[in-house]
């Protein structure tokens, strides 16, 4: 059977974000646009350290786009809790898809824009950390 | 919870008028109209019934009613057909940069073919400025291809104007018109409006998909695209769609029913509505295209921080069905090329919200809408983080 356009797990994504909104005193701030496709994404991260790691402890968002733009932002959120800056910027597409299965391929590119948006965050909390 | 339909522009439901009218001719009197037989004879006098029926309703003779197997071929036919029939090697053709499709990807296809194309710009109510057209008038223009309304924003071009200019400056130029949004609304008497060639659709006046109509006037020059056994007196082969025929007849006939009038009367009171209380209850919204020179059924409004995609699926989750120039789903994803020629920023191309009415809306329609739609437009606000 063709599949249709929005599956039931993005729509129950989009329409009950579970990472939405600003992190107030986020540690990193990371933001990323495609205004000719119409996506705008930002990316809120609180940083932890453990064992003299630094993981990602708490991941927001907030995104002006498309369903499949605004349930992607919010898995990604999922998937780089808990994760090093290292192992959060390999989280792309297909883990994405794992969990919440695949999106038309025209939407494939919002998933580039959420990974652009954390490196974008991670280098934010970087810099800052190297003011200071 | 009950669906409303707010997408005429896209599609229409059959009226049950034609669902009857075309049954018969789909397993009774199923003949080939080209047969001799009693058959084909039922079929064929259908079919010609059929195109007295469109030629009324167009002011025109049936011998220039040409049926097609879509509104898209028939333009194709009207640009492709007369530019080949006028066997010149270097010519101009003008259209608008708010064109259908059909029309817009047919006149780049002849311009990649070394045509010299004219995209004329439009003003910001989307209406094609005359001193443009004018300008653009060559000696060797062969065919001028502007739609009466737009399908996105409902502008209405002033199709007379236009045509008198385009005769005066070369009686021998074409005149051809995409009236496939106006045919429910507006006046489409070819004489009138002065026009060579003329595109209808049934499947957005309330008749089935599959079937186009191409009005080529008596001594036009036109080849056709597509060869075979001859039908449509040459200009298009191919056994004729005799049900999918009968039933755009019906639908034509439909249309002028004075009952039809009335329920246009109550499309645009709807439509007024719509736009009025959109624009009062929801800040920081504003309306594409014109007020005024806008068909009675369309609503095309743009709202800061929420994106068009994104309300159209909330909205279908309420049972709203709706459109958008957001074109995230188009391929190109680059946003409405219709709202971009009014001069509107991507950012408000993509967050554009197309209503478009039809006879089956009740008041009670638009009630649910406006208590939907700002619900979903403060949600979508959140999610982008938009300051209200």
């Amino acid at each position: 059977m063709e599949k249709t356009y929005y599956s039931k797990a993005i729509i129950d994504r989009f329409l009950h974000p579970k990472n939405l909104g600003k992190i107030k005193d986020a540690d990193g701030i990371g933001d990323t646009q495609n205004m000719r496709c119409g996506d705008v994404m930002k990316i809120y991260l609180k940083i932890e350290k453990k064992a003299g790691k630094e993981i990602i402890k708490d991941a927001k968002f907030e995104t002006y786009g498309c369903g499949h733009a605004i349930a992607i932002s919010d898995m990604i959120c999922d998937l780089i809790k808990g994760k090093t800056f290292v192992q959060a910027m390999k989280v792309g597409y297909e883990d994405v898809a794992d969990k919440i299965g695949p999106v038309p391929p025209v939407k494939v590119h919002c998933a580039k824009l959420a990974q652009a948006a954390i490196k974008g965050a991670i280098e934010n909390y970087q810099n800052k950390k190297n003011k200071s | 919870m009950p669906k409303i339909y707010l997408d005429y522009a896209a599609s229409t439901p059959c009226d049950p008028k034609v669902v009857r009218a075309m049954s018969g001719f789909l397993k009774k009197d199923f003949g080939n109209p080209s047969s001799i037989h009693s058959f084909g004879q039922r079929a064929s006098m259908a079919v010609g019934n059929a195109r007295q029926l469109v030629a009324e309703f167009l002011g025109c003779e049936s011998e220039e009613i040409v049926f097609t197997g879509s509104a898209t071929e028939a333009s194709n036919l009207a640009i492709f057909g007369t530019v080949k029939a006028a066997k010149v090697q270097k010519f101009q053709i003008i259209t608008s940069q708010i064109e259908h499709p059909s029309v817009l990807e047919s006149c780049r296809a002849l311009a990649k073919q070394g045509a010299e194309v004219t995209f004329l710009p439009v003003d910001k109510d989307g209406i094609v400025k005359i001193s443009e057209l004018e300008k653009a008038l060559k000696s060797n223009t062969v065919l001028v291809s502007i739609m009466y309304a737009n399908n996105e924003i409902g502008a209405i071009q002033p199709i007379e104007e236009i045509g008198a200019l385009i005769k005066k400056n070369n009686p021998k130029t074409l005149f051809h018109v995409d009236a496939v949004q106006a045919a429910n609304f507006l006046d489409c008497n070819v004489k009138k409006l002065g026009v060579d060639l003329l595109t209808l659709s049934s499947h957005k006046i309330y008749g089935p998909k599959g079937v186009g109509v191409l009005y080529v006037k008596r001594g036009t020059p036109i080849t056709p695209l597509i060869y075979g056994g001859g039908h449509e007196r040459g200009l298009r082969s191919g056994t004729e769609n005799v049900a999918g025929i009968v039933g755009f007849s019906q639908a034509i006939k439909e249309i002028q029913n004075p009952k039809s009038k009335i329920q246009n009367i109550r499309i645009r009171q709807f439509k007024d509505k719509l736009i009025k209380t959109i624009l009062k209850i929801i800040p920081a919204s504003r309306l594409n295209g014109s007020l005024t020179q806008r068909l009675p059924n369309n609503v095309n409004i743009s709202f800061e921080g929420a994106e068009g995609e994104a309300m159209v699926i909330a909205l279908d989750q309420k049972g709203i069905a709706a459109s958008t120039g957001s074109a995230c789903s188009s391929g190109s994803l680059e946003p409405s090329h219709v709202l971009l020629a009014l001069g509107l920023s991507d950012e408000v191309a993509h967050g554009s919200l197309r209503l478009t009415l039809g006879k089956y809306n009740t008041a009670k329609d638009v009630e649910r809408v406006l208590k939907v739609l700002p619900v979903i437009i403060q949600k979508l606000r959140k999610i982008s983080g938009y300051n209200q």
